[in-house]
């Protein structure tokens, strides 16, 4: 042991120890300090016998408790469940028209199928359900794949263009690249945006017009007006999803982009997707 | 000729690695060896120019054995002033990225690259060199002996260097393990491994090499980081690579095994890293700064080996609520608790070394430093184990609290006790009568503890909130809000975030200024600082 020293300033013995000026004064440990640490060990060992906290060969003590993160976790999706009262079973054996035709669960129906969108959906359509450039508003009433309940059931249910779905909704526009000349793809594209009434030179829209009958009426239809049935977007009424002016709609001509929506049925089960149609259902455009 | 074998030893080495990227595996690998090619070719080259041809007789003297070797310590308080601007500028970087998405700047510059560029630049790079040059300056002075092992030294410190060069360009190019903190793919481990043991050699053998009677406090801390981090690197990084001449490996564990010792790594180096090794900066950079005694020894001891023992436990905590076996997890809780006071004996330590010198918070902007440092150690080191407990821990986990409590600690914390020691060394390391400018210290002192207060506060708001809106359930049972809208409601905190770093970046550009400046021999004219010697005080009763 070092020779005693006293610090000057508290009056306090060092350890007698220096190194490079430093010295240690020989403070005990200061009585809250410790307690505190002794109060948390003891804590510490009455939670780890409450709770699971010894591994053993094969498994690990249960604890007085009994606690179980699994079990906690069942019991607050079975509270969950009791809470809902029934509903979500009733949902399970309704048809749709029943499940609009009831108040109480169309409420009920309206706010899962909300909750289960934004958990969803959101990243494609949006917050809002607004949409965004390729992916559908769905506020509104211009139904690519039709807008009764049943077909937003089927919709959502078996996705689009899905390759892992056998009753996904497929359809695809022809790439009119080797079909039609550059400048017959632009008097095609201006006879479209003349639908929305934008005026357009006559000189292209006409042309457009006979090319547009030759070519594009089995799918668009004679007024533009789309058909659901192949997922042919109407022309005529301004909204689009993919291309907007001449120059995209002449590229889309060329070469098509088609969106893909996967199915959601195997995702979330037919009770969410029952929802989730009940609610697009109730945005507004629902028919 | 200076420096024979290593210099034909790095020219091996260049040519070996131009090899390697001849006949890599994968472009990635490739393009990573060309990196080091260059590097290496350009320290050959470096090392060439120093070569002496002079007769013996007339060659330098070999330093007296009695004579510290300061030259290495030197380099590295310019390299932790370094790293620690880039980090803090990468750091500010990310934070406008989560701001204002369109700054993500593809593929080399985007968020999931320069994320982990950010963390291993202030952790490693800065933290790392801040460790590495202040051991080597208190291992030398508290043990009156050489560093050991002589150019060995030299080695660490440049070989850190080529690790940090390593990781930050393989973070960029794509590669990476995915293991936080933990990124650098299996050779760049390889490498670090090795210099880390030569570290521990050098550390090892200075203590072996004392004239002291006794090993000072904070030489435990710093050797116990140092082992403890060779441990967690080697078994953390356990991995087989594809192909030798390839980037891509696989870990040794799997799964849920795989998950906890990944964090009883990450967590680990959160303990051995940012706290024992800077612990064992503040044992000596304190009490030389304040010129008092230690508060109390019998702490020190008591609070180390239970720091020591208990910090390896905890890791378990980072995994709450997963598939981790409930019995670890309660392990990782409890240990984390039992964690607090043994912390806290780091912080009293600290913080009663004033004791008799309690004015010199308001006279000496350094002191001030340390002791918002300390401050802040402590307050870090309680909500750590708070956010360990799980009901806190299932509201707090994975939200922006969890940043705000890891930069409350590195900023705050490791940031401030290191820019201490490096306005502490830089005057003696440089033979100059003071620093450049107390004044600035003084401005980058409030710069950063205001940029740091903005930071925490806000970090703190927005993860609650984040966690609030993720838990959030209607009457029905259904979730309220959908990911996106909790994204966009955290828009104002991320800005005010980057306010915050912007700050402490500034802050950090302000020391680099005043650290050159007293480098170059430049005083400036400055008040007189009030502030008698302690002697003539009061004693504190």
């Amino acid at each position: 042991m070092a020779e005693k020293h006293i610090d000057q300033l508290s009056g306090i013995e060092t350890t007698g120890h220096e190194w490079d000026g430093i010295r240690e004064l020989n403070n005990p440990l200061p009585r809250w300090w410790l307690w505190t640490f002794y109060a948390c060990i003891l804590w510490s060992i009455g939670y780890a016998i409450a709770y699971p906290s010894i591994p053993l060969l094969t498994d690990a003590t249960k604890g007085l408790l009994g606690y179980s993160s699994r079990a906690e976790l069942t019991a607050d999706l079975d509270g969950a469940r009791v809470a809902q009262g029934g509903l979500l079973e009733k949902i399970s054996t309704s048809s749709l028209q029943e499940i609009v035709a009831d108040p109480q669960l169309s409420q009920f129906a309206t706010a899962g199928g909300a909750a289960a969108f934004r958990v969803n959906c959101t990243p494609c359509h949006g917050t809002g359900a607004t949409g965004g450039r390729g992916y559908p508003n769905l506020n509104d009433d211009d139904w690519l794949w039709g807008g009764d309940i049943d077909a937003l059931y089927q919709t959502i249910a078996h996705g689009v263009r899905d390759p892992a779905d056998g009753e996904t909704r497929i359809s695809e526009m022809p790439a009119f690249t080797d079909m039609l000349k550059p400048d017959e793809v632009r008097q095609v594209a201006a006879y479209v945006v003349s639908l929305t009434g934008t005026p357009r030179d006559p000189a292209m829209v006409e042309p457009g017009k006979q090319l547009f009958a030759d070519n594009c009426v089995s799918c668009h239809g004679e007024k533009a007006e789309g058909n659901r049935d192949l997922g042919a977007p109407s022309l005529a009424d301004a909204i689009w999803l993919k291309s907007q002016g001449e120059v995209e709609i002449a590229r889309q001509i060329q070469s098509p982009k088609h969106g893909v929506m996967p199915a959601w049925q195997t995702r979330l089960g037919d009770v969410a997707v029952k929802q989730l149609a009940v609610y697009i259902h109730s945005l507004g455009g629902g028919e | 000729m200076n420096y024979v074998s290593e210099t034909i030893g790095l020219a091996i080495g260049t040519f070996l690695v131009l090899l390697a990227a001849a006949y890599a595996h994968d472009g990635l690998f490739a393009a990573h060896m060309w990196v080091l090619f260059f590097v290496l070719l350009l320290s050959t080259v470096v090392l060439l120019r120093k070569a002496s041809f002079a007769p013996q007789r007339f060659a330098v003297r070999p330093p007296a054995k009695s004579e510290y070797f300061d030259e290495v310590v030197k380099y590295g308080t310019i390299a932790t002033v370094f790293w620690g601007v880039v980090g803090f500028l990468v750091g500010v970087v990310v934070a406008l990225q989560l701001a204002f998405p369109d700054l993500n700047i593809e593929p080399w510059f985007n968020f999931g690259r320069l994320r982990p560029l950010h963390t291993s630049a202030v952790v490693f790079a800065f933290g790392g060199n801040a460790l590495i040059a202040t051991s080597f300056y208190v291992v030398q002075r508290t043990c009156r002996a050489r560093l050991f092992g002589g150019n060995l030294g030299w080695y660490v410190f440049w070989g850190y260097q080529l690790f940090i060069v390593m990781a930050a360009t393989g973070y960029l190019l794509g590669i990476t393990q995915g293991r936080e903190y933990a990124e650098p793919e299996w050779y760049v481990d390889l490498f670090l491994t090795v210099v880390w043991v030569a570290y521990l050699a050098v550390f090892l053998g200075t203590i072996l090499n004392r004239k002291e009677p006794h090993i000072y406090v904070a030489n435990w801390f710093y050797l116990a980081f140092i082992v403890t981090i060779a441990m967690l690197h080697v078994v953390n990084n356990l991995a087989v690579p594809v192909s030798f001449l390839g980037v891509k490996s696989y870990s040794a564990f799997s799964g849920v095994q795989d998950a906890l010792t990944q964090w009883w790594y990450g967590h680990n180096a959160v303990g051995f890293f940012l706290t024992a090794g800077f612990l064992g900066m503040m044992y000596y950079f304190v009490p030389k700064q304040v010129n008092r005694p230690v508060y109390s020894y019998r702490l020190s001891i008591i609070h180390f080996w239970a720091l020591i023992f208990l910090y390896i436990w905890a890791g378990p905590h980072h995994l709450h609520y997963t598939a981790l076996p409930d019995w670890a997890q309660t392990l990782g809780m409890v240990f984390s608790i039992m964690l607090w006071m043994p912390s806290w004996g780091g912080m009293i330590n600290g913080l009663m070394t004033l004791s008799g010198a309690w004015d010199k918070i308001r006279t000496d902007p350094i002191v001030r430093m340390m002791i918002i440092a300390i401050a802040f150690y402590g307050m870090s080191t309680f909500e750590g184990p708070m956010m360990s407990i799980k009901a806190v821990n299932s509201l707090s986990h994975y939200t922006d609290w969890t940043i705000g409590h890891v930069h409350s600690g590195a900023l705050g914390w490791v940031g401030m006790i290191s820019f201490g020691a490096v306005y502490y060394m830089t005057p003696k390391l440089w033979n100059r009568e003071r620093l450049y400018s107390l004044d600035l210290v003084n401005w980058h002192f409030w710069l950063a503890t205001l940029g740091i207060v903005v930071y925490a506060a806000v970090m703190w708001v927005a993860g609650v909130q984040q966690g609030l809106m993720w838990r959030e359930y209607d009457n029905q049972g259904f979730l309220v809000y959908s990911f996106a809208e909790t994204v966009a409601a955290m828009f104002p905190y991320y800005l005010l975030r980057a306010v915050g770093g912007a700050m402490y970046l500034a802050g950090g550009l302000i020391m680099a200024f005043n650290v050159t400046m007293t480098i170059l021999g430049y005083q400036r004219d400055e008040r007189v600082r009030g502030g008698a010697s302690p002697a003539a005080l009061q004693p504190a009763e």
